[in-house]
Formats: C-alpha cells, sequence, structure tokens
C-alpha cells in the first residue's frame, strides 16, 4: 500500500503524538508505546529493542489476516509454490499426547544472537542497533547460508525475476529476504502491518512494543504472563515470545 | 613527456567519440528545481546515492535528501510514467549513452509513488 | 615420451578429449547463465531445499582437492620418493578439482555478478567467509609447491612448502567440515564429528580419484606400475575406506541414539525413499563393500580391480554427499518439540526434491573444468609420475 502518498513524507507526520508514551487506537486497546520517539534523520539506537509478544491463545486458527497484511504491505505474491516467499505464515500446532491445538503465526524471531548474520559472508545480513535483523540487499550474493543457519525458516530466496515493484521494502531475483518487522512502519513510528491487521480483526494476539523500556506494554505483559521463546535451547535470545505453547 | 602526450592523445580520441555519438534527449519529466547543482549531480548522483542508501539501510536513517523514489518521483516522464523504457526516458536514456549498467530498477520502483495503482500496472493515466 | 600410440593417433585423441571437455564446460556455462536469467525458479530447489545438486558437486570437489594432495605430503613431508614422484600430477589436480568447484560454487549463487562483494565486504564471523580465504590459500600454497618441485634451483625450499601445502589443507578441509557444523538449526549438520569425518572423506576421494587419474595416464603411455607401488596406493586406498566408515557409523550412532535425533535417523537410514537408497546401496554397497573387496579379497587387487575399487569410491562420495546435504535439508525443521506441525511453508513435512536439468549441467560443467585443467596441464607440462628404475620400494 505504498501508493498513500504521505509515506515518502515522513516530514508531513506529526513527532508530536508519537512522543507519547502510548498510542490509543481504540478505547482501553495500548497498541504501541514509543520511549523515545527518534527523529528521522538519527540513526536507529540500541537504548530501544523492538519486539513481539504472541499470545496464541488469541489467535484463531481460521485467520491470516496478519498474513495478508503482510503480502499486501510488501507487494509479496500469494504463495503458491514451495518457491514463494513467505515472510509470515500460519502455523497450526498439535500437542502429541493431548492433542491439543494451538495456532501461531511464524516469522523471522528477530534474534539478539543472529545465526544468519553470523554466518553471511559479506555481511548483507545484519542486526540493526535497535534489534531489527535485515537484509541488506544491495550486498547479498544470494548465497544462501543464512537461509541454512536460520533455525525457525525465517527466510526465502527470491527465486523469480520481481514484477510488482509496489511494496514498501524493494525486493529483487536472486537475494534473500524475510519479515523486516516492517522497519519502514516502525522508523515512521507505526507498528508493523501484521499487528495492525490483527487488532482491527478484533484478536489482538500481537503486541509491539519496546523490551528495553520497562515501563512499555510489551515489558509489563511478559512480567506478569508466562511466554517462551522458541527454540530457547540454541540461546539466540529472539526478539518474539510466545504465550500458550 | 611521452606519457602525457599519450594521455593526451587518449583523452582526445575518447572525447572525439563521444561527440560521434549524438547527446541523448533526455525527458526530464516533471523536472524543476533539483536536490543539487545538475552538473554536480550528472557526476555524482551514484556518490549521493550510494552513500545514502547505505545510511537508511543499514543506519535507519531517514529523510535524506538523496532518495531514489525521489529522483523517480520528479524524472519519471509523463508519457509512461517512469524513467525507463526508451533512451530518451531520464534514467535509462543516459545511461545507455554512457554505457553504464543500472541494476537499481530490479528491485526498485521506477515509477513515481504518487501514482495510483492503474497508472503503476502501465494503464491509462 | 614412450608412447605406443603413433603421434598422429595420439594428437587425435587428445583433440576429441579435448572437445569433450570443452563441450561439458559450456554446457555449464550455459546453464549457469540460464539460472542467472531466470531465476533459480528453473532448479529444483527451492525455500526448503536451498542447496541442490550443485552443491554436492561442488562440495565433492573441493573436499577432493585437498585429498589427492595426500600423496604429494607423504613425498615431501615424510620424504618418499614413490610419492614424490607423484607430487606434481597430485598438485595439478587439486587445483583443477578447486578451479571446478569453485567455479559450481559461485555460479550456483543468486547474484554471481556481485561475487566481488565477497571480497570487498568481509564479515570475518563466517565460516563461509574464511573458506574463501582458504581456498585462494590453497591455490597459492600449491602453486608454490609446485614452483619447488619443478624449478631444481628452488629444491631446497620444497620440504617447508611441502609442509606448508600439508597444514593448508587440513584448515581447509577442516573449515570445509565447519561450514556444516556450525548449522545448529538442521538436525543433520550441528556435529562436532563433521570437521574428521570431512579429513578422512577428503583422504579416501581425493585419493580414489589420483588413482583413477593415474591410471589413464599410464595406460595412454602404455606403461606398468610397479607391481610395489600398486599395493601400497592400493593398501592406502583400502585403508581410508575403513576410516570414512567408522567415522559416517560413529556419526549415525550418535545421532540414532539422542532422543531428538532418532526420527531424523529413521528418515535418512529406513524410509526416506532416495535417499536412503542411495545410503544404503550408493555409499554403503557401491561406495565401501565393493571397494573394500576389490581391494582385501585374496585373488582381487589387480590394475583392474584398483581401478574398479577408485571407481567406487568415487560413487559412493556423490551418494553420500546427496544424502547428507540434500537429506538433511527435504527433513523439516524442529521448531516446535513436542507438537506436530503443519503449515502452507513445508513445517512438519519433508520437502520433495529433485534435481533439474540445468542443476546437472552446471555440476558436471565443474567437472569438464577440472578435467580440462588437467588434460591440458598434463600434456603441456611434465606431470607423469616417473620411478626411477631399479630404485627399491621402501617397504610401509
Ligand atoms: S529468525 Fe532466522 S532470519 Fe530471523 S534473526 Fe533469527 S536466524 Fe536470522
Ligand atoms: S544469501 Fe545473502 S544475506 Fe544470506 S548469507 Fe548469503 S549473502 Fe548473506
Amino acid at each position: 500500500m505504498s501508493d498513500q502518498p504521505d509515506n515518502g513524507r515522513r516530514q508531513f507526520l506529526s513527532r508530536g503524538t508519537a512522543a507519547t508514551a502510548a498510542v490509543a487506537v481504540a478505547p482501553g486497546v495500548l497498541l504501541y508505546d514509543f520511549a523515545r520517539a527518534r527523529p528521522p534523520a538519527e540513526p536507529a539506537s540500541s537504548a530501544v529493542r523492538w519486539g513481539l509478544l504472541i499470545d496464541t491463545t488469541r489467535c484463531d486458527s481460521g485467520c491470516d489476516a496478519c498474513v495478508s497484511a503482510c503480502r499486501e504491505e510488501n507487494a509479496l505474491p500469494l504463495p503458491l509454490k514451495p518457491t514463494d516467499p513467505q515472510w509470515i505464515r500460519k502455523v497450526e500446532l498439535t500437542q502429541e499426547g493431548t492433542g491439543r491445538k494451538v495456532s501461531l503465526p511464524m516469522m523471522c524471531q528477530h534474534c539478539a544472537e543472529p545465526p544468519c548474520v553470523d554466518v553471511c559472508p559479506t555481511g548483507a545480513s545484519f542486526k540493526r542497533a535497535d534489534g531489527i535483523v535485515l537484509v541488506d540487499k544491495h550486498r547479498c550474493i544470494g548465497c544462501r547460508y543464512c537461509m541454512m543457519a536460520c533455525p525457525y525458516k525465517a527466510r526465502s530466496f527470491v527465486h523469480e525475476p520481481v514484477e510488482d515493484h509496489s511494496g514498501a521494502t524493494p525486493r529483487g531475483q536472486g537475494t534473500v529476504e524475510s519479515c523486516t518487522l516492517c522497519v519502514h512502519r516502525v522508523d515512521e513510528g507505526r507498528a508493523p502491518a501484521c499487528v495492525d491487521a490483527c487488532s482491527r480483526e478484533g484478536h489482538r494476539a500481537l503486541l509491539f512494543g519496546n523490551l528495553n523500556d520497562p515501563d512499555s506494554a510489551i515489558s509489563q505483559r511478559l512480567r506478569s504472563v508466562a511466554s517462551v521463546k522458541l527454540r530457547a535451547d540454541l540461546n539466540l535470545d529472539p526478539g518474539l515470545s510466545y504465550v500458550g505453547l | 613527456m611521452r606519457r602525457m602526450a599519450g594521455l593526451l592523445l587518449f583523452l582526445a580520441a575518447l572525447t572525439g567519440a563521444a561527440a560521434a555519438v549524438p547527446m541523448p534527449e533526455l525527458d526530464v519529466g516533471q523536472g524543476g528545481h533539483c536536490v543539487n547543482d545538475p552538473q554536480v549531480m550528472r557526476q555524482n548522483h551514484m556518490k549521493f546515492l550510494y552513500q545514502q542508501r547505505d545510511e537508511t539501510v543499514r543506519l535507519g536513517i531517514r529523510g535524506g535528501k538523496y532518495s531514489l523514489a525521489g529522483c523517480v518521483d520528479c524524472h519519471a516522464s509523463k508519457v509512461n510514467h517512469s524513467v525507463l523504457g526508451s533512451d530518451r526516458n531520464f534514467c535509462q536514456g543516459c545511461h545507455t549513452y554512457a554505457a553504464v549498467k543500472i541494476d537499481c530498477f530490479e528491485c526498485h520502483s521506477s515509477k513515481p509513488r504518487a501514482l495510483s495503482a492503474v497508472q503503476r500496472e502501465g494503464g491509462h493515466p | 615420451m614412450t608412447t605406443r600410440l603413433s603421434p598422429r593417433t595420439e594428437l587425435r585423441n587428445f583433440a576429441l578429449l579435448l572437445a569433450a571437455g570443452l563441450l561439458v564446460a559450456a554446457l555449464g556455462l550455459w546453464a549457469a547463465h540460464f539460472m542467472e536469467s531466470r531465476g533459480h525458479i528453473v532448479t529444483g530447489m527451492n525455500n526448503q531445499v536451498v542447496w541442490g545438486l550443485p552443491h554436492v558437486f561442488a562440495i565433492f570437489m573441493i573436499v577432493s582437492a585437498s585429498g589427492v594432495l595426500n600423496v604429494a605430503s607423504v613425498g615431501s613431508v615424510f620424504g618418499r620418493a614413490v610419492y614424490k614422484a607423484r607430487a606434481p600430477l597430485a598438485g595439478l589436480l587439486a587445483m583443477a578439482l578447486l578451479a571446478g568447484g569453485l567455479a559450481v560454487l559461485m555460479l550456483d549463487l543468486g547474484r554471481p555478478d556481485r561475487v566481488i562483494v565477497a571480497a570487498t565486504h568481509y564479515n570475518p564471523t563466517s565460516v563461509f567467509a574464511w573458506n574463501v580465504l582458504l581456498y585462494s590459500g590453497l591455490f597459492g600454497t600449491v602453486a608454490l609447491y609446485l614452483w619447488t618441485l619443478m624449478d631444481r634451483t628452488m629444491g631446497a625450499w620444497n620440504k617447508p612448502a611441502g609442509f606448508l601445502v600439508f597444514l593448508w589443507r587440513f584448515v581447509l578441509t577442516t573449515g570445509t567440515g565447519l561450514i556444516f557444523a556450525f548449522l545448529v538449526a538442521r538436525q543433520a549438520y550441528a556435529s562436532a564429528l563433521l570437521p574428521p569425518l570431512f579429513i578422512v572423506l577428503s583422504l579416501a576421494w581425493g585419493h580414489a580419484i589420483f588413482l583413477v587419474v593415474q591410471h589413464a595416464m599410464l595406460r595412454w603411455n602404455a606403461m606398468e606400475l610397479h607391481p610395489g607401488i600398486q599395493k601400497r596406493l592400493k593398501n592406502l586406498l583400502g585403508v581410508f575406506v575403513l576410516s570414512v566408515l567408522y567415522l559416517v557409523a560413529a556419526y549415525h550412532l550418535t545421532n540414532a541414539y539422542f532422543a531428538r535425533q532418532s526420527a531424523f535417523e529413521r528418515y535418512l537410514l529406513l524410509d526416506g525413499g532416495a535417499v536412503t537408497a542411495l545410503f544404503w546401496l550408493g555409499y554403503v554397497g557401491v561406495g565401501t563393500l565393493l571397494p573394500l573387496a576389490l581391494i582385501f579379497l585374496p585373488k582381487a587387487g589387480g590394475q583392474r580391480c584398483v581401478l574398479g575399487a577408485a571407481l567406487g569410491v568415487i560413487v559412493g562420495a556423490f551418494s553420500l554427499l546427496y544424502v547428507f546435504i540434500i537429506g538433511g535439508q527435504t527433513y523439516p525443521l524442529q521448531i516446535f518439540p513436542g507438537y506436530h506441525a503443519v503449515s502452507s511453508f513445508a513445517d512438519g513435512a519433508i520437502t520433495p526434491y529433485a534435481p533439474s536439468l540445468p542443476e546437472w549441467a552446471l555440476g558436471l560443467g565443474g567437472l569438464g573444468i577440472a578435467f580440462l585443467i588437467t588434460l591440458v596441464g598434463v600434456r603441456v607440462l611434465n606431470f607423469l609420475p616417473r620411478d626411477v628404475p631399479g630404485q627399491p620400494v621402501e617397504s610401509n
């Protein structure tokens, strides 16, 4: 949806609202909290670490609003083949023994110790100061070593020439891509597209915020409910946590 | 001294060759006031673009004046709404003339941001 | 050269081989171009199986490149004349295989046009980036070593140069093993056994290739190998095959032992279809039992048998690498232990993979490049192993 005329016209965005502690989008919904709003000309800072808390008890197995929002935001093709990209996907789990069903969205976990970054020969895979893990596609040579190294199958390889350039993130054949945590929106003071879509549907299973701010909604919630990180045995310190697994 | 003469000859040959190919007649699109002096831009736009690109992608610095999307917004042709397409289009025309490959648009859009979806698909304006 | 072929026939044969090599290499380049313009959609690879058949070929060649040098190392480092006579050929083969392997690896990139970025932006924590240095270093050290062998005035440096190559190739093979050993993400790879496994693999595969090439060259020149030397080289191959078997068994047994890995081992060894068949028939049957029989059975061990054994080892090498690289990726990642997972992105499911024609062409093209370098090198320079007549063949 980069056709919105205000997309590249950030200067018109009022920074004032972003500086408040939380933005209320609907009564009683604290969506997104800004500890420190950053002027656009300033680099991302390690004082902030962006994270996501996914409450699987609120996630509906029939819903894929987050997935289609991502597809629309980034102009991704509908996934029909195993070569098509999937930055975010719905996974349906059945617990062995009990048969309990869990539904959840799966994407790049924005690891603090990302193996994709460690193995990348060119430094194309990198972690921004605020914890967002990205691929610098200008530098990616398409070796796919990062895809071998990611324990979450978070990355896709662009197997075909890209025709649709209307997405928010430039994409190109022969490079690797994955969830950017909607870095272009985050830098504008907005939440990722999937997070917005999920609350629009009324599920509010995704909570986005600054893990380094003890007063942020996400930090408070992480303190009050039991959550897990996926493949915690690997000690990668993902920025994403899951409730109800 | 010899070397100097050789160099001069070489330069003469170069300019001679360049003179033989007609300068491209570029469709500058909407044009207007550029973010820097046009001659400076002609010579250095790639450096500016590279630098801002690295700062934006890797550090998250936004809103710099040398944005590729900004170039496209101003210089897309009013005929086909693109900086590519023929040897008259702004980016393609000059790059063909200078024989320098551009791969920006394998990933980036060659059409202005404010365009409606219909125009993006290549339909009528 | 004491050749029984008439010079005309000899030249014709050489031209034919050259043409064949050029054709295969050209097909490989065509495949690479096709993959680059259409994208990897024309391969069998996908977002689950990200390294396909070209990696099997490339890693085979790179690992063997270090192994062929074994003969040279024994010659220079341990001062054995029999081996030293073979050192130049070994050095040439190593460079040829490395060039072929690296070409395939590079042309399989998503953006081969940007390969220079790997040099201008270097990530020092990446094992992959270390390997780029190790590979180019091997070229340099082997070239130096060949120089000390061929230029008499450099003779004094032969031993140090040989030692350098010897060290370098151990580090290089360890590095190749580490490429996989650091992949904690996938069941097949995170194992401390991989670096030693790759070292013995390189010894066995490299030696097998060396024997095949030596056989072809001697036949071409109508020469016979001294039976003592033949026996020594053959027994060495046997020892290597046994060492590989031991480490492969250890790798699978330790995997099967850990509960987390047992389902994966079941897949590889019992119900993996093509992968399972390649393991048992390709690696265990043709790649291990057959060569052992051809080497150690009482009546076996003749020239033909050794050639058969070496070819068997090479077939086994491809089978084992296919099982390791492809089989290791078709099996799903275990992200949610204790749950059964289903998704549109192959979570919890085996992903089928079938190599496409361009992948075969690219892989074989790499072998073609290695073949061409060897062929031309052997003809232009003097690489034929010559054993000094009458010199005793040391016994051990
Ligand atoms: S989830 Fe995968 S792609 Fe994302 S940061 Fe971690 S290792 Fe990298
Ligand atoms: S595919 Fe690109 S991002 Fe991934 S490791 Fe290779 S160069 Fe780095």
